[in-house]
């Protein structure tokens, strides 16, 4: 939220690397304070509803955890990482946004294939096997 | 890298050379390379995770994650790994005062906050290998133990840079070439922690809700 | 039994009978190539060259020399590949009914397996990695890369795959599971040799470097354009090179993890890819193809882009739409990582997963369609000159639109289930990398041979070499189209039904006929060395380019531009020309340079030896050497003197000698 602020401040304190065209994201104690906290809250939150299994329902905890997760990754790249529209010409936020586009397109691609080829390839063991697993 | 004043400011179409001295004129490459290195590495950690996604009920007779898996470990993992990123963090901002000792201590912290990560992954390790399970024993300890493993080596790979750096900090304090490294490190470091999150997630609190 | 333990603890699996003393056919290549070796170490000796190569090659940091060392590196390996090739055509082309052929099962096996693996590995990544290394940088107006030294030491990690594959034809055995070494076929139970270990470890020494170069490229062409050059003023070229670079490094990442897998299984017991205790070989082949139809389109865009830059120069015309060529590549480059399910239809994913997969394969086509037609209308109203590169555009344009056609009859689900491991298949990228790549790579060298070396390559052997590949081509894979269609599968070493002999020979005789071409490509070098001062280029632009890299003499200074040109269009050094720009006389600066350095050939070697050992199970010598690799890494940052000044004096000198020659040319 304050990143870009803070980059600018940032900027004023480190002159000699920005002299040397290093316009790379810094961070402020601000910044990585709201990190730290944020992230001990989103990683506390889904230990929580895990260990103590407050939703009672493993489909919404499951969704729970995945959301908090993707919002923690949110958070450290912004506060820790800084990756923000400024760093780096934007360059930095184009590599990282399309390597989660290419590492969804990996890991869901991988599951919907795999999933498909055992379902229709051993289709006893998956049912049978999975079933019976606790 | 002494004089640097160039910039994308409007040419003269009449001109077609920089005639004054330009060196590379374009600032370091350093910190947007290490960057794309560190998603190229995301992606071999892509490849892993989806490795374990597709293997994750693999049990082959063998145990199930919530027969094996100590929440609290990896709570207290997670915290430590948070921890040091914090102090990371702290590192840095001394840095950009120019508070050698003050970034030395840091780092120190944080490679020692890294440490007692690895040794509890280990004892974890060990305990589960004692009991059976083994990477050897099912497709999904096989994946289990290469991704959690494969983190951790990084992380191990992070404390012996920390050591480095330290060395090197000592040896030539706060100068240019040291600052790049130093957030070089700090982009390593944060991204573990990044691809931490992916870990307990997916695979330790996803593990035990299954 | 103390004596063989001993060995056992030193030499690991390694004995005497890890050489192939008892095949008279590698023996016999054996004998010729340490002969050959032993020839080319006695003349650098008698002409005490050893310090020339090693300042002025070997450590050298310049992306010139790393650029040229990586197209002879791709020669060299190409003989070895083709040889293979050779092989395969000839034990094919005789083993019928009662004739078994020359080559034993096992060993063809291996063959077909070092000759898929090296082209794509050692052949084609390093000729189109070298010709980027060479020609970007000019292009874009720059003194090197942005990482010189991490140019060097990719370099030399490729060069150690390179080595480590070709001690597994002496010592040991390759592997036979296929070029992308296949499970179940090398899991340790059906494999327990060495072959598959040599295979991992010379792609995973390799692989470092591969994706560290690509990194090294994408920041180069971000970070160190000339000012003025826009992301849309930049050559077409470097585009090409930038979407392939990245796909780099996004699919390499995959791949190293695939194969630190299997390694995992090989060396360590797990289970990823067994066929008990919860494995799943299906995995692999969804891991490796994730790597694998990207890796196409990472050979093939620079070839497009070689392709754009010849066809515009030649037709004496800018490239015709310039910004969908541009969008065309962006689209394909992301469309490319859609599509690797069609190489495994059969495997039984069911009908929505083949339908998404076919038709994202479909839509490739569209893009690339629409760049033959940039190509065709660029060509229109122009006028032409059909220079030997023109002629591989030609030739490329004529083959390629075939494969093209037969790829996306193999994205149709239904056909590809009859299709599938035949040699159709085998004919269909042959056809898309010999007519897309290969052709383009041959442009690519002949066009900007006189900009390294400062003389044109022989055109009379050029046209051999043109036509000898362009025929053979078709008169080799027209054939297997043939019995692919009536139903031959791939990887076969010996066919009872002897009506299809003669469709065996046709092939064979093509690739005697692509002999030929390889050879009329070598005799051109030869030639062209031989009469160099003939073919003499003082201009520095010797085709009437349109591009920076034609702006400096030929061969260019080691820093390239003694004044950082400015751009003000896309075609930079054609708008410089026509606007009558004037070369400064004077006012020469010191220039900035890297310094070279040897850390990166010890990082190589010591890499090669870790690869070596592993393969052979020497844990001591390959904890040494992995000790070795840490600790030259470590040392090598703690070297802070990385740079040096080129005096303006020299820069001056260098100039001046260039004003000469193009004087003396006037």
């Amino acid at each position: 939220m304050s990143s870009t602020s803070t980059a600018s401040h940032g900027a004023n304190l480190d002159g000699e690397l920005h002299a040397h065209g290093d316009t790379h994201g810094h961070g402020s104690m601000r910044s990585y304070l709201i990190g730290f906290a944020l992230s001990a809250v989103l990683t506390a939150i889904p230990f929580w509803l895990v260990m103590s299994d407050v939703l009672g329902n493993s489909t919404w905890t499951s969704a729970a955890v995945i959301a908090f997760a993707v919002a923690q990754v949110v958070v450290h790249t912004i506060c820790f990482l800084h990756v923000n529209t400024q760093a780096e010409g934007g360059w930095t936020l184009v590599a990282f946004v399309f390597t989660a586009v290419i590492l969804l397109i990996i890991i869901a691609g991988s599951l919907w294939i795999m999933y498909h080829l055992n379902t229709n390839m051993m289709p006893g063991m998956m049912t049978g096997q999975a079933a019976t697993m606790p | 890298m002494t004089t640097m004043a160039q910039d994308n400011s409007p040419v003269d179409p009449s001109t077609f050379y920089v005639v004054e001295q330009d060196d590379h004129g374009h600032g370091s490459p350093t910190l947007l390379g290490f960057w794309i290195y560190l998603m190229s590495d995301a992606l071999i950690f892509a490849a892993l995770f989806a490795t374990f996604g597709v293997l994750s009920s693999s049990y082959a007779g063998g145990p199930a994650p919530h027969e094996i898996f100590n929440l609290r470990l990896v709570a207290l993992n997670t915290a430590i790994l948070l921890f040091s990123s914090i102090t990371y963090g702290f590192a840095m901002l001394a840095m950009e005062r120019g508070g050698l000792r003050a970034v030395q201590g840091w780092l120190l912290v944080t490679g020692l906050l890294g440490l007692s990560f690895v040794g509890v992954e280990l004892y974890e390790f060990a305990e589960l290998i004692a009991e059976g399970a083994t990477p050897q024993r099912s497709g999904f300890l096989s994946a289990f133990f290469t991704l959690v493993g494969t983190h951790g080596l990084h992380v191990t790979v992070g404390i012996i840079w920390i050591g480095v750096m330290l060395v090197q900090l000592n040896q030539r304090g706060l100068h240019l070439e040291n600052k790049r490294r130093l957030q070089c490190l700090s982009m390593f470091w944060h991204f573990l922690d990044v691809i931490w999150i992916g870990v307990f997630s997916f695979v330790y609190l996803l593990g035990m809700v299954r | 039994m103390f004596d063989q333990s001993l060995a056992a603890t030193i030499f690991g699996r390694l004995s005497w009978e890890s050489f192939p003393l008892h095949e008279p056919i590698i023996l016999g290549t054996f004998i010729v190539v340490v002969l050959l070796g032993a020839a080319i170490v006695a003349a650098v000796f008698k002409f005490g060259l050893w310090g020339w190569l090693w300042r002025e090659w070997f450590t050298s940091v310049d992306h010139k020399k790393i650029g040229i060392m990586y197209i002879i590196l791709g020669i060299i390996m190409l003989l070895r590949g083709f040889a293979d090739a050779l092989m395969m055509r000839a034990q094919q082309a005789i083993a019928f009914a009662g004739n078994d052929g020359f080559l034993p099962a096992h060993h063809y096996d291996q063959v077909f397996s070092a000759h898929g693996t090296i082209m794509i590995f050692f052949v084609a990544i390093p000729l189109v990695v070298g010709l980027i290394n060479y020609v970007m940088p000019l292009q874009i107006g720059a003194r090197d890369v942005a990482f010189p030294f991490l140019n060097n030491f990719s370099f030399w990690m490729t060069v150690a795959g390179a080595v480590l594959v070709m001690i597994s034809l002496f010592v040991g055995e390759f592997s036979t599971g296929g070029w992308l070494n296949y499970v179940p076929v090398t899991n340790l139970e059906n494999s327990p040799g060495t072959g598959p270990d040599y295979y991992l470890w010379a792609l995973q020494i390799a692989g470092v470097g591969t994706t560290l170069s690509a990194i090294n490229m994408v920041v180069t062409i971000i970070k160190m354009r000339a000012p003025g050059m826009t992301m849309m003023k930049m050559p077409v070229f470097c585009w090409t090179a930038l979407c392939s670079n990245v796909l780099a490094i996004a699919i390499f990442p995959v791949l190293t993890g695939a194969f630190a897998l299997l390694m995992m299984d090989r060396y360590v017991g797990t289970n990823f890819f067994t066929n008990d205790l919860g494995g799943n070989p299906m995995l692999y082949w969804n891991l490796v193809w994730i790597w694998g139809h990207p890796e196409v389109y990472v050979l093939v865009l620079p070839a497009f882009g070689i392709y754009s830059e010849i066809t515009s120069t030649f037709s004496g015309k800018r490239l015709f739409g310039y910004t969908s060529m541009v969008y065309a590549t962006v689209v394909i480059t992301i469309l490319s990582y859609l599509v690797w399910l069609h190489h495994f239809f059969t495997m039984g994913s069911g009908a929505s997963v083949n339908s998404f997969f076919g038709i994202a394969t479909m839509v490739i086509s569209i893009p690339t369609g629409a760049k033959i037609f940039n190509w065709l209308f660029t060509m229109y109203r122009g006028s032409i000159r059909f220079d030997l590169p023109m002629m591989w555009v030609v030739a490329f344009m004529l083959t390629f639109v075939v494969g093209g056609m037969t790829g996306v009859l193999l994205a149709v689900p239904p056909a590809d289930f009859v299709l599938h491991n035949s040699l159709f298949l085998v004919a269909h990228f042959h056809n898309v990398i010999i007519g897309g790549v290969v052709f383009g790579l041959f442009a690519g060298i002949i066009y900007w041979f006189p900009k390294a070396f400062g003389f044109h390559l022989d055109p009379w052997w050029g046209k051999v070499g043109f036509w000898g590949w362009v025929i053979g081509y078709w008169v080799a894979w027209t054939p297997i189209y043939v019995v692919g269609l009536m139903g031959t599968t791939r990887r076969v070493r010996h066919f009872d039904d002897p009506s299809m002999q003669i469709w065996f020979v046709l092939a064979g005789i093509g690739a005697l006929i692509i002999l030929v071409g390889i050879l009329g490509f070598v005799m051109s070098i030869v030639m062209g060395y031989v009469k160099r001062d003939q073919l003499r280029d003082t201009t520095g632009d010797p085709w009437d380019g349109r591009t920076l890299e034609w702006a400096t003499s030929s061969p260019p200074p080691a820093y390239n531009f003694a004044f950082t040109p400015v751009v003000h269009d896309l075609d930079a050094w054609y708008d410089m020309k026509s606007r009558g720009h004037r070369r400064p006389e004077g006012g020469y600066l010191p220039i900035h340079m890297p310094r070279n350095t040897g850390a990166g050939l010890i990082l190589s070697a010591l890499a090669t030896v870790l690869g070596f050992a592993m393969v052979w199970y020497m844990w001591w010598l390959a904890v040494l050497s992995f000790l070795g690799l840490v600790v030259v890494t470590i040392a090598h940052t703690f070297n802070y003197n990385r740079d040096y000044y080129i005096d303006a004096a020299d820069v001056e000198r260098e100039e001046r000698s260039h004003d000469a020659a193009l004087a003396a040319g006037a």
